[in-house]
């Protein structure tokens, strides 16, 4: 028997949610970039569940573009975090406000 | 039999993905990433979205987390740099039911409009998600983007080695 596409859509709801509140509360650097990655994740899944209910294969292009955008994204953000912890033995995202103009 | 898997392994993406934001050690973290995107590729097959589902593995769990762990373990962390005051109660609380007024609010709109959801068997057709199929729509309609992506990898690359490079002065 089949599953619905709601069951998937609600799971995404509910992960990118999960995602989400992470980026928002978590003070660590790093678990906010993988609190990214989750909200990500609950996109594609979202694509893959369309595409598979419209049986049009754009969503898994998409889907591969994303993941393309995902990687290039963690890579600079790794990239600044190795930095911003040279300069400062810290990951404690509060630092950052010393950027303000 | 696809009810149960579909069950099991929803529970498991949505049990990493509280554990990502819940443990203090980035690693264990990371490994609570994992399992989430694991069970995300699992139900990717369920979708009959094969060959997304080896890629979510191969570049997400493999090459995506190893970039991450190796990140972690290349600063060294000390351990009094893992110590943060956590926010306040009220922030969390706040942060929480507006992140749910809008996807509330998004998921209201969609399921009113209905959409097409519900119908499952349109996509029964030859070829759905394998690499053949993945592949003509790629190369053939969305070539342009594709390569627009290679563009976008260079960018990254230079940027990536100019922000981690040593200051010398």
């Amino acid at each position: 028997m089949n599953i619905g596409i709601e069951h998937y859509l609600v799971l995404s709801a509910i992960l990118f949610v999960i995602g989400a509140y992470g980026v928002l509360v978590r003070k660590n650097l790093i678990i906010v970039l993988m609190s990214l990655e989750l909200m990500l994740n609950a996109a594609n899944l979202a694509f893959i569940a369309f595409s598979r209910a419209s049986g049009d294969m754009t969503g898994h292009v998409f889907m591969i573009m994303s993941i393309t955008v995902a990687a290039a994204e963690v890579a600079v953000g790794l990239a600044l975090l190795v930095s911003i912890y040279s300069h400062r033995e810290s990951l404690d995202i509060d630092i950052l406000k010393l950027l303000k103009g | 039999m696809e009810t149960v898997v579909f069950y099991v392994f929803a529970a498991l993406a949505l049990a990493g993905g509280l554990m990502v934001i819940s443990f203090k050690n980035p690693v264990s973290s990371a490994l609570s990433l994992v399992l989430t995107l694991f069970s995300t590729a699992v139900l990717f097959v369920l979708l009959l979205a094969h060959f997304v589902a080896v890629i979510q593995i191969l570049v997400y769990a493999g090459a995506i987390m190893i970039l991450f762990l190796f990140t972690v373990m290349f600063l060294n962390l000390k351990s009094e740099a893992l110590k943060f005051e956590s926010k306040h109660l009220g922030f969390k609380v706040s942060a929480l039911l507006v992140i749910l007024l809008f996807v509330g609010y998004f998921a209201s709109l969609g399921f009113k409009k209905g959409l097409f959801l519900s119908n499952t068997s349109v996509s029964e057709m030859e070829g759905f998600g394998t690499v053949q199929g993945v592949g003509t729509t790629l190369f053939l309609d969305y070539l342009l983007p594709f390569e627009l992506t290679s563009i976008l990898i260079l960018v990254a690359i230079i940027g990536v080695v100019v922000i981690a490079k040593k200051r010398s002065n």
